[in-house]
C-alpha cells in the first residue's frame, strides 16, 4: 500500500544534470539550485506527477454539518486545480499564478481523515495522513482547540496547515505558528464588526449574559465580545461556561430568566448553538421585558448551516460571518455557481474558506516555484489578493491572520428561499476591523524545522 | 536441559520480544507500518496489559482507568515544560504520580466490589475529567490541552546548557529523538519490559492469590486473608501501567488533552481487554491491534479505495459490493467494530485468545498430538 518509489532518486538526478546542462542558457540558475536543494530535504516532497493534499475535518460531533460542508469545498477546489468543472474562483482571484494543470504541472490528489473534534483524533488522523499517506500540506478545522492543536504538530513536522473554520484569536495570536495560516477572521475582528451595530440597534445601556463554549474560541470571543460591549458602556451581569456538545441547556437558561439580565450573547457555534438558541426561546426569553427594554439574543459567529438548524428561531438576530453565499461580488458568484452545479444547493462559510485556502496554498506554491515549505511561506506572508469573494485581502506576515472585510448580518425575517436565511446588515470594511499584530503576543517559530 | 515450551518465561520473552520488534515488517502488507499507529499499538498494548492485571486476576471492572492514563500525559508534560526535554525523568514521574492517584481512588474504590466499584471508578474518572476540562484549566489548559511553548523554562536543560533552538525543542532520550520510529522501538521496549512483569505477576504466588479473589472472595477471608492489600496493589500497579503508557503517548506527541481522561477512553480499554481475552496474557494486546487498527485505517477507507480493492470484480458487482461495504468502513467504522464485538462476545466469550486456543487445539487433534501440556494459557 505505501511502496516507496525508488526509481524517484534517479529522475532526480536526471533533472539536476538536466538543469546543469540548460544553466548556461537559464536566466536565474539560482533558481534550480534552490530547488534541488529543496528537493533533498523536506518532508513528502511530492514524487511522481501528482502532490498530496490532507483534509482533516470533523465528521462527527457536534460541528459534523461545517465539517460535511468543508469537505465539499475541497473536493471543488482539488477539481478546480487540476483543471475540471469551471473553474470557479480560478476565474475571478488575481493575482494568480496558477494554470488549471494542477499545482507546479503536478496533479493534485487528495486525502481525508477525521478529527471527531477532539485534539488527540485529530491529530491523530493528521499524522496517519502525513506519516502514511505523504500529505505535503493539512487544512481543515471546525474547532479552534482542534486547529491549534493540528497547527502545532504541522510546525514540528515541518507541513504547512491552512486553516479552515476557526475563529478564536489565539490561532493567529499566542499560539501562532509559521506553517499555520488562516483565512478566516477571528472572535476579536467579530467585536470590532459588532459593536457599531449593536449600539445604533441596542443603546449603550444594557446588561448582557454570556453562555460561552469551553473552549479556547469560546473564551477569546467572550473576551473579545466583552470587552467590545464594555466599550459601549454596557454591563456585564454573569459569564457562564457551558461543555462543548452539552445537547441540553436548560439548566444553564433558566437562571438566566429572572437574573436581571436583558442581552443573551450566545458564545456557542455549530449543533451546540442550535440547541442553546432553540431551548432560549422556547423558554420564552425572547418575548420578556427586562428593564424597560426588549430582551435581545445575539449570536457573535453565524453561519448559515447553523441558521437552517435553528429555522425560526434565528429571525431578527444580531451575528458576524465570513462571507455569505448572498455576496453580489465576482468570486463569490462564480463560487457559488460552480459550487451550487455541483452539489446543488449553496456553501456555507466554512466551504468558502477551506476552498480559498487550498487555492491560496497551491497558487503560493506556483509562486513560489516550488513545493519547500519556508519558500511557500514566504511567498504567502504578505500575500495581497482580490477577487475571492471578501474585497481586497491581505495575509499579514506577522501572524499570519488575513485581513479584509466581515459582514454583519441578521436572522432573516422573510426568508424567500430555505438558503436565504442571512439578511446582511452591513459589510464592515477592513480597516475598522483591524488591530496591532503584537497584542496577542505568541511566537511565529523557524522556517526550517 | 532447558525446556523449550511456552511455560518457560525466557521462550516467551524472546518470542514476545520478536514479534513486537518487527512489527513494522509484518504490519507493512495491511497498511499499518507508519510511526504513529506502530506507537498507538505499543503504547495502548501496555495500558490494556496493566488493566488485565486488575480486571483479569482480580474481575474487578475499573471503568476510570483513563485517568491515570491522563495523568501520566499531564505529569510528562509538564516534566517537559518544567525540567528537561529528557524523556526518563518524565517517565518516572509519570508513573509515580499515576500511582499515586490509584492508591487514592483505589483506597475508596475498593471499600466495594462488583457493580458498585465500576460505578465509584466511573464517578472518580468523571470527576478527573471535569476537573481537567474546566476547573483546573491553568494546570490543564482545558479543552485546548496542555502544549510545550517556547518560553516554557525547562530549569535542567537550561542548566545542563542545552542550546535553545529556535522553535519548539522535541523529546529526547539522551539526544535520541523520540518521534518517528525511534519512538516507536523506545514504547516496544517499555511495551516488552511492561509485558514481562505481567508474565511474572500472572505465574507467582501473588497473581494465584489475585485469581483466588476472583474466584471466591469470601472463602479467601474466611481463611483470615485479608484481600484488601492485594487487591489495592494491583489496582495502583495497573494505575501505573496506565501511567506510564500515558506518559508514553507525551513522549512520542508532547500534548496532553482532557479527552484522554473521558470515559469513553476508559471504556475503551475494558472493550480491549474483552475483545482479546479477559485474563490470558496476550489477548488484551489483539484487542489493542484490533481496536486500533479500526479506528486508524478503516475509518480512513473511502468510496475510492473500496473500488481500488474490489476492482477484481466485474464492474457491476464491484459497484454493489462497494455500495454495500461502504457503510461499514470510514465514518461507519464503529459499525464493523461493533459488530465485531458482538460476534466475539457471542461466539467467543473468552475474546479473540479463545479462537486462538480452539484453532491450535484443532490443528494439534488432526495431527494427532496428545493435548497433555496445554495447561498453561498465555
Amino acid at each position: 500500500m505505501s511502496k516507496k518509489d525508488n526509481s524517484q532518486n534517479n529522475s532526480r538526478r536526471d533533472f539536476l544534470k538536466a538543469s546543469a546542462a540548460t544553466g548556461a542558457v537559464a536566466s536565474s540558475p539560482m533558481f534550480f539550485m534552490k530547488n534541488a536543494y529543496a528537493a533533498e530535504n523536506f518532508r513528502n516532497a511530492p514524487k511522481g506527477g501528482s502532490v498530496k493534499l490532507g483534509f482533516n475535518v470533523p465528521q462527527t460531533g457536534a460541528y459534523a454539518d461545517e465539517g460535511a460542508d468543508e469537505l465539499r469545498a475541497y473536493k471543488l477546489a482539488v477539481e478546480h486545480l487540476n483543471g475540471g468543472g469551471d473553474g470557479g474562483m480560478m476565474n475571478t482571484m488575481k493575482p494568480m499564478s496558477l494554470k488549471g494543470n494542477g499545482v507546479l504541472g503536478k496533479k493534485v490528489e487528495y486525502v481525508t481523515g477525521d478529527t471527531q473534534t477532539k485534539s488527540d483524533a485529530a491529530r491523530a488522523s493528521a499524522k496517519r495522513m502525513i506519516e502514511k499517506d505523504g500529505a505535503l500540506m493539512i487544512s481543515g478545522g471546525s474547532s479552534s482547540g482542534v486547529a491549534i492543536a493540528v497547527q502545532g504538530l504541522c510546525q514540528e513536522m515541518g507541513v504547512i496547515f491552512m486553516a479552515g473554520l476557526t475563529h478564536s484569536n489565539d490561532t493567529t495570536g499566542k499560539d501562532k505558528r509559521r506553517y499555520g495560516f488562516r483565512h478566516f477572521f477571528n472572535a476579536k475582528m467579530s467585536g470590532s464588526a459588532l459593536g457599531p451595530v449593536l449600539k445604533k440597534e441596542m443603546g449603550s445601556d444594557r446588561r448582557a449574559y454570556h453562555l460561552t463554549a469551553d473552549y479556547t474560541w469560546g473564551w477569546t470571543q467572550e473576551e473579545s465580545i466583552k470587552e467590545t460591549t464594555e466599550g459601549l458602556g454596557w454591563k456585564t451581569h454573569k459569564t457562564v461556561k457551558t461543555p462543548v456538545g452539552a445537547g441540553d441547556f436548560s439548566q444553564y437558561i433558566t437562571p438566566i430568566l429572572n437574573s436581571g439580565a436583558d442581552t443573551l450573547i450566545l458564545n456557542h457555534y455549530g449543533k451546540d448553538m442550535i440547541n442553546s438558541l432553540t431551548q432560549a426561546v422556547q423558554f420564552g426569553l425572547r418575548d420578556k421585558m427586562v428593564n424597560g427594554k426588549q430582551f435581545e439574543i445575539i449570536v457573535p459567529l453565524y453561519s448559515r448551516l447553523m441558521a437552517q438548524g435553528a429555522g425560526e428561531n434565528l429571525k431578527g438576530i444580531l451575528g458576524t460571518t465570513n462571507w455569505n453565499w448572498a455576496l453580489k461580488d465576482a468570486g463569490s458568484q462564480a463560487f457559488v455557481k460552480s459550487f451550487g452545479a455541483k452539489y446543488g444547493f449553496p456553501p456555507s462559510m466554512a466551504a468558502h474558506t477551506c476552498y480559498v485556502q487550498t487555492l491560496l496554498y497551491a497558487n503560493a506554491c506556483e509562486m513560489a516555484g516550488t513545493f519547500y515549505p519556508p519558500e511557500v511561506i514566504k511567498a504567502l506572508e504578505g500575500f495581497n489578493f482580490d477577487g475571492m469573494g471578501n474585497g481586497k485581502t491581505e495575509y499579514r506576515a506577522e501572524d499570519h491572520q488575513c485581513f479584509k472585510n466581515v459582514l454583519v448580518v441578521r436572522g432573516n425575517q422573510n426568508p424567500t428561499s430555505q438558503f436565504d436565511l442571512l439578511e446582511i446588515v452591513q459589510e464592515v470594511p477592513r480597516s475598522q476591523v483591524e488591530y496591532d499584530a503584537s497584542i496577542f503576543g505568541g511566537d511565529l517559530g523557524p522556517y526550517k524545522v | 536441559m532447558m525446556n523449550l515450551s511456552l511455560k518457560n518465561n525466557m521462550v516467551v520473552m524472546l518470542i514476545f520480544s520478536a514479534v513486537v520488534l518487527t512489527a513494522p515488517l509484518w504490519l507493512d502488507p495491511i497498511g499499518a507500518n507508519y510511526p504513529d499507529l506502530l506507537q498507538k499499538f505499543a503504547i495502548f498494548g501496555i495500558f490494556a496489559i496493566g488493566y488485565n492485571i486488575l480486571f483479569g486476576l482480580t474481575g474487578y471492572l475499573s471503568f476510570g482507568h483513563a485517568t491515570f492514563l491522563g495523568v501520566g500525559s499531564y505529569t510528562a508534560v509538564w516534566s517537559f515544560k518544567l525540567f528537561t526535554m529528557n524523556v526518563v525523568p518524565a517517565i518516572i514521574f509519570a508513573i509515580i504520580i499515576a500511582g499515586v492517584f490509584a492508591l487514592a481512588i483505589g483506597y475508596i474504590s475498593l471499600r466495594r466490589s462488583g457493580i458498585y466499584f465500576s460505578i465509584l471508578t466511573l464517578a472518580f474518572a468523571q470527576m478527573s475529567y471535569s476537573l481537567a476540562y474546566s476547573v483546573l484549566t491553568p494546570i490543564t489548559n482545558g479543552e485546548t490541552g496542555l502544549q510545550l511553548t517556547i518560553q516554557d523554562p525547562r530549569y535542567l536543560d537550561a542548566m545542563a546548557g542545552v542550546a535553545v533552538k529556535e522553535g519548539l525543542p522535541s523529546t529526547n532520550l539522551f539526544g535520541q529523538l523520540m518521534s518517528g520510529y525511534s519512538g516507536f522501538y523506545f514504547c516496544a521496549v517499555m511495551l516488552i519490559i511492561g509485558f514481562y512483569i505481567s508474565l511474572k505477576i500472572f505465574r507467582s504466588p501473588y497473581g494465584l492469590k489475585l485469581i483466588a479473589i476472583k474466584s471466591n472472595q469470601n472463602r479467601m477471608n474466611y481463611t483470615g486473608f485479608n484481600t484488601r492489600p492485594y487487591l489495592l496493589s494491583a489496582f495502583v500497579i495497573s494505575g501505573m501501567y496506565a501511567g506510564l503508557a500515558g506518559a508514553l503517548m507525551a513522549v512520542t506527541d508532547p500534548l496532553a488533552g482532557a479527552e484522554r481522561m473521558q470515559w469513553t477512553a476508559s471504556g475503551e480499554v475494558v472493550l480491549m481487554t474483552i475483545l482479546g481475552g479477559v485474563g490470558t496474557l496476550v489477548g488484551p494486546l489483539l484487542g489493542v491491534g484490533i481496536i486500533k487498527y479500526f479506528e486508524n485505517i478503516f475509518s480512513a477507507l473511502n468510496e475510492s479505495a473500496l473500488h481500488e480493492v474490489f476492482n477484481f470484480l466485474p464492474q457491476a458487482l464491484e459497484n454493489t459490493v462497494v455500495a454495500v461495504t461502504h457503510h461499514f468502513v470510514g465514518e461507519g467504522w464503529h459499525l464493523t467494530l461493533g459488530a465485531l464485538f458482538m460476534l466475539v462476545v457471542i461466539f467467543l466469550p473468552g475474546g479473540v485468545m479463545e479462537g486462538v486456543t480452539n484453532l491450535i487445539e484443532f490443528i494439534k487433534k488432526k495431527l494427532g498430538m496428545s493435548g497433555d501440556e496445554s495447561g498453561d494459557t498465555l
